[in-house]
């Protein structure tokens, strides 16, 4: 058979493409849930690294069920709808544009360690070049920040690519997500550098405006909807508060 | 003549570490060579992947070169090529999860290597199947080694680590107002570094330089 004809050309094209798809598909398939083991634990390791809990690959998932002890799904009103936490890919769903607010969930993670109760929230924004996300530890009263890790695509290392080194998440723990007022702020990484005595500011990075900004506009973004959570409990917390306290101030009447 | 490695698979082996080196004579993979050399583990790793993809496209050309149509070989090589930086890429997130999230995007860049086409159209295209590999493995190590030596300065003094460890003395030297030099970090650097040794090169072999 002639080697140039369009006869010859074809079917080489064609058993080319099928062998080489086959090959690549079927190895896809094999790594599937290797892959699939992999990018779970990889999950579990930044959820814990929010508290402080540094874990390897091999040991995440039992450091995850030993620290992590709930796990809620909340809508864009801060109501808890149902759904698996985990499975959740707040990343993906910041990206899915088809998606509206009231359609996205957001996983809420609640750890305990050292007896203390610690509410762990994924995040997701948008950095320079890529996507940026994070996991913030609040403590028990839903304001204050135990701890954040950030993390990103495809950030210019040494500048943006920063934001996941503890240089930069250390600054956000003890800081307000609320004011004195107990109004909602969320933290602002702040160009130029926090103001003296800000508790809800933390310094941007030099030369990293752009992916400092991101990280900001996804703390406002995402804690802004959790803030609806936590505020629905606190308020929770004190009106029980205040209905025991009448209780007790009729029972004082009663006697 | 019938050796198994005689003068001509020597030369082979040779000429691209050297004298023919892809990167620093011919300036091709550039690309790359200024991306990932930030840290010297992911020269290393990026240096395997492409040993891999380069040994086997060249064989698997080389085998299939007197059945190519001639009017498709180019994609037939970049097919070629694709599957085996997809094959490389699946099993780096499958095996070393760490090590792929640190290249991402550059591990499907190998693609467009621009040494791995230039040694299939220009070698493996032409020649027998052992001799083709040993040109992809020459030329796979001439880039490897100029991405390792560059890791290694950029690592060094943009990071003052090496493989991601500190290195014992540097403390001393940042107490003494020792600092970091950032921009090693970035691109730009590479570029720089790459022209020391292709400097360094020139001066030592002088019949590299053109003449003008």
């Amino acid at each position: 058979m002639d080697k140039e004809s369009n006869l010859y050309t074809f079917t080489f094209a064609i058993l080319m493409v099928l062998i080489v798809g086959t090959a690549l598909a079927l190895t896809s398939e094999l790594l599937q849930p290797k892959k699939k083991q992999n990018a779970a634990d990889k999950k579990m390791i930044d959820i814990l690294s929010a508290i402080g809990v540094n874990a390897s690959r091999s040991e995440a998932e039992f450091m995850f069920n030993k620290y992590v002890t709930d796990q809620t799904v909340i809508n864009n009103d801060g109501q808890i709808v149902d759904g698996s936490a985990f499975d959740i890919d707040v990343l993906f769903q910041h990206r899915d544009k088809t998606l509206s607010d009231e359609e996205k969930k957001y996983p809420i993670f609640t750890a305990i360690k050292d007896n203390q109760k610690y509410i762990i929230v994924p995040m997701a924004g948008n950095g320079l070049w890529g996507p940026v996300w994070g996991f913030v530890a609040l403590e028990d009263d839903y304001e204050t920040i135990h701890g954040a890790a950030f993390d990103h695509k495809a950030e210019t290392p040494g500048l943006g690519a920063e934001i996941n080194t503890d240089f930069f998440e250390l600054p956000f723990k003890g800081k307000k997500i609320r004011n004195n007022d107990g109004e909602f702020v969320s933290v602002e990484v702040k160009k130029g550098g926090a103001e003296e005595g800000n508790i809800s500011q933390v310094d941007g990075i030099t030369g990293g405006t752009i992916t400092s900004d991101g990280v900001s506009d996804m703390l406002y973004n995402t804690l802004k909807i959790y803030n609806n959570y936590f505020s629905n409990i606190t308020n929770q917390n004190d009106s029980i508060f205040i209905t025991s306290y009448i209780k007790i101030k009729e029972n004082e009447i009663l006697f | 003549m019938k050796s198994f490695f005689n003068k001509q698979h020597q030369k082979l082996i040779a000429d691209p570490l050297g004298d023919q080196n892809p990167i620093t004579i011919q300036v091709l993979g550039i690309c790359s060579a200024l991306a990932i050399t930030t840290q010297l583990e992911n020269a290393l790793v990026m240096t395997l992947a492409v040993i891999f993809v380069m040994t086997s496209a060249s064989s698997i050309i080389s085998l299939l070169r007197n059945h190519v149509p001639n009017r498709i070989r180019i994609i037939v090589q970049l097919l070629v090529v694709a599957s085996l930086v997809a094959l490389v890429d699946q099993i780096l997130k499958a095996f070393l999860p760490d090590a792929s999230e640190q290249l991402s995007v550059f591990i499907g860049l190998i693609i467009t290597n621009c040494i791995i086409m230039g040694r299939l159209e220009a070698f493996a295209m032409g020649n027998k199947l052992y001799e083709s590999f040993l040109d992809a493995l020459g030329n796979a190590f001439g880039y490897g080694w100029i991405l390792v030596a560059v890791a290694f300065v950029r690592e060094l003094f943009g990071s003052g680590k090496l493989m991601g460890y500190d290195i014992p003395g540097f403390s001393y030297l940042y107490e003494m107002g020792y600092m970091n030099n950032n921009l090693m970090i970035l691109p730009p650097m590479a570029l720089v570094v790459v022209g020391v040794i292709i400097w360094i090169q020139r001066s030592r072999n002088t019949d590299l330089v053109e003449e003008n």
